[in-house]
């Protein structure tokens, strides 16, 4: 079954007096376990169609269903709800809680989901661990490196056990050399079995994913698999030396 | 999980959040307490000064006897004029031993008539008291106890002795080292022996009434040494057997007092029969006004407060505004968001504010020293509920205006 299924979506913003199309009429179906990449360039409609389909925006018209239910007519409520157990974020800029640790900061969607603070530990302790990062579950964010901090973020992402994860431009503020290693992070999620939808402007970044797809005023302009898909190896290159 | 188990762990989890957000931002939390603290600090200790105040004044009237009725030449309390009461005669000895022997109703009655005079013991000395000339019976009309001693005797007041009774303030003053009982002291010049000393009313509002700043002796003493007895006009006191027969007792003082002065049928009343109802009245038009300003300023400096509890929550918000976002992607409802930041508002009110009500605890043991007082355990409550609603009703605007943030937006914040 889909995950994601889009039909004829439409986003219009009203910037003063001026109607702005943002999404003109947008159809898409994603998979489960597919690894997309969307790809556009500014105000292409990308941020727009990410915003919809991590459910932080409604369409103005069109129908969108996740896992067969309608989201596009649910109050913000309820879209909270489905970002909670959904949809897993990852940031550009990470977002972590500064005077927060890694552990804390990769609890926070099992707190909004009430789960036990016994659980939650434990639970984030295994994300943390999966990405890499057990011995700096205690670190705050701004005694980690930036391709750390990305990693606690994607934990913060897996820990809900989402069926989608959503990357807007996740390699944007890292070197080439961490953010290839987000890249392999990113590989071995998808190859556990998750669905990667991965916003990004950079081509070789979107050759990691399986299938591209470019959006250009408002409308999809193409979308195709990848033939021969840049599969990234050797994990951790840097930590383990 | 139930509804009830499930808003008690969003209750936990956002106060959790909200002490988070308060320890990382110590000094500013702090110095946003400091705001609740004073404004519940001067509320309370305004609160216990105003009940020091009516808690005196209701000693001081309980000690004076509040079943007493005070027939006098001047009417108190009043707005007749004051130049016709001024030109009414004397109310002399005369008139009192007249209504002394017709009276039934009272159960006691007694002259008096002040005199200002220094007192002296060896090198101690103070200056403008109130010595009041009366009889044996005037203690009889008043609820006084002793500290030493006893009221001077019905021989002592006939025969007109050097006797005299001080009030607890005298005492001390003239005394420091304590024991006045038997000295003998002067007052003007004359001497006088102390043969009781008051016990402490510290009714210091009602002023030249205090009898803790008086001193009591014969009347024929008054007479003869500090007045003319032509040219002093004495007041009546005169106690009902209780509340209930004021009404029939001043009746019959009115009466009487009529029919000594001679007055006819169509002649105006040429005295006054007072009652401390108009000395009540009086009190309570003079402390409404302090207590409405005192509480009403103290009030603003707890509205100052809550304006800053207001604005650094504002501050707060806007500052948090990717974090907020962020919350909200990853799930927070609008009510888990203003839920965080009305604890976090509610929280430091009411460190502030029971922070404050401790402060003036301590200082209400030094206001004290000057008011009997303490703070009552009604003060304690509502400076504690005062202090949340503050919290929650400054704290709103803000956690509203964070709980209805969209969340793309709030994330592209910088």
């Amino acid at each position: 079954m889909n995950i994601i299924n889009i039909e004829h979506i439409a986003k219009v913003y009203q910037v003063g007096t001026e109607e702005v199309h943002a999404l003109r009429d947008v159809s898409l179906r994603i998979d489960k376990n597919e690894y997309v990449a969307i790809m556009g360039p500014s105000g292409s409609g990308k941020s727009t169609l990410m915003n919809m389909l991590g459910c932080l925006d409604t369409p103005t018209s069109g129908k969108y269903e996740f896992n067969g239910v309608s989201v596009s007519q649910m109050s913000d409520n309820d879209l909270a709800k489905i970002r909670n157990k959904e949809i897993g974020f990852v940031f550009q800029t990470f977002n972590l809680l500064a005077r927060s640790d890694a552990l804390h900061n990769v609890e926070l969607p099992l707190i909004y989901a009430g789960v036990s603070a016994s659980e939650r530990k434990e639970r984030a302790e295994q994300a943390l661990m999966d990405v890499g990062l057990k011995e700096r579950m205690h670190h705050k964010p701004n005694e980690l490196s930036g391709g750390q901090r990305q990693r606690v973020a994607v934990a913060r992402a897996l820990v809900t056990r989402p069926s989608i994860i959503l990357a807007d431009e996740p390699t944007g503020n890292l070197d080439s050399k961490t953010g290839e290693e987000i890249m392999i992070l990113f590989n071995e999620i998808y190859e556990k079995g998750n669905t990667i939808i991965l916003v990004t402007h950079e081509e070789y970044i979107a050759e990691h994913a399986a299938r591209i797809l470019r959006i250009k005023d408002g409308l999809i302009e193409s979308d195709s698999p990848v033939s021969n898909r840049f599969i990234p190896k050797a994990r951790f290159a840097t930590e383990q030396a | 999980m139930s509804r009830f188990a499930l808003l008690s762990f969003e209750f936990k989890e956002s106060m959790l959040i909200a002490l988070r957000a308060i320890r990382a931002n110590k000094v500013r939390s702090a110095l946003t307490m400091l705001g609740i603290f004073i404004g519940i600090t001067v509320v309370v200790l305004m609160t216990t000064a105003i009940k020091g105040i009516d808690n005196s004044f209701q000693k001081g009237i309980s000690a004076l006897g509040s079943d007493d009725l005070y027939i006098d030449k001047w009417t108190w309390f009043t707005n007749n004029e004051w130049w016709k009461m001024r030109n009414r005669r004397n109310i002399t000895m005369e008139d009192y031993e007249k209504f002394k022997e017709m009276a039934k109703l009272p159960v006691a009655i007694a002259p008096e008539i002040d005199t200002r005079q220094s007192l002296k013991y060896q090198t101690y000395s103070v200056d403008n008291v109130f010595v009041l000339g009366t009889t044996a019976e005037y203690v009889r009309t008043t609820n006084f106890t002793f500290d030493q001693g006893r009221f001077f005797s019905d021989v002592e007041s006939k025969s007109a002795r050097n006797v005299c009774i001080i009030g607890s303030d005298i005492a001390k003053k003239l005394f420091p080292l304590g024991n006045a009982l038997d000295k003998e002291i002067k007052i003007g010049n004359e001497p006088f022996r102390i043969v009781g000393v008051l016990t402490e009313q510290g009714s210091f509002i009602l002023g030249a009434f205090n009898p803790d700043e008086r001193a009591y002796i014969p009347i024929g003493c008054v007479f003869r040494n500090f007045m003319n007895r032509a040219h002093g006009s004495i007041t009546i006191d005169v106690r009902a057997a209780n509340t209930a027969m004021i009404p029939d007792t001043k009746a019959e003082a009115e009466g009487l007092m009529r029919k000594i002065r001679g007055l006819s049928f169509n002649q105006e009343n040429d005295f006054g029969i007072n009652q401390q109802e108009g000395l009540i009245d009086n009190f309570n038009k003079v402390t409404g006004v302090i207590k409405i300003a005192g509480l009403f300023i103290t009030g603003l400096s707890l509205f100052v407060g809550a304006i800053g509890i207001m604005n650094i929550m504002f501050v707060s918000v806007k500052e948090r505004t990717k974090e907020i976002g962020l919350r909200k992607a990853i799930g927070a409802k609008r009510r888990s968001i203003l839920a965080q930041f009305l604890m976090e508002s509610s929280f430091i009110c009411l460190v502030g504010g029971v922070a404050g009500l401790i402060a003036a605890i301590l200082l209400s043991f030094l206001v004290n020293q000057f008011i009997v007082t303490s703070v009552d355990y009604s003060a304690v409550v509502i400076a504690i509920v005062v202090s949340l609603i503050t919290g929650l009703v400054s704290g709103f605007a803000p956690a509203y205006t964070a709980a209805k943030m969209d969340p793309v937006e709030a994330l592209r914040f910088e």
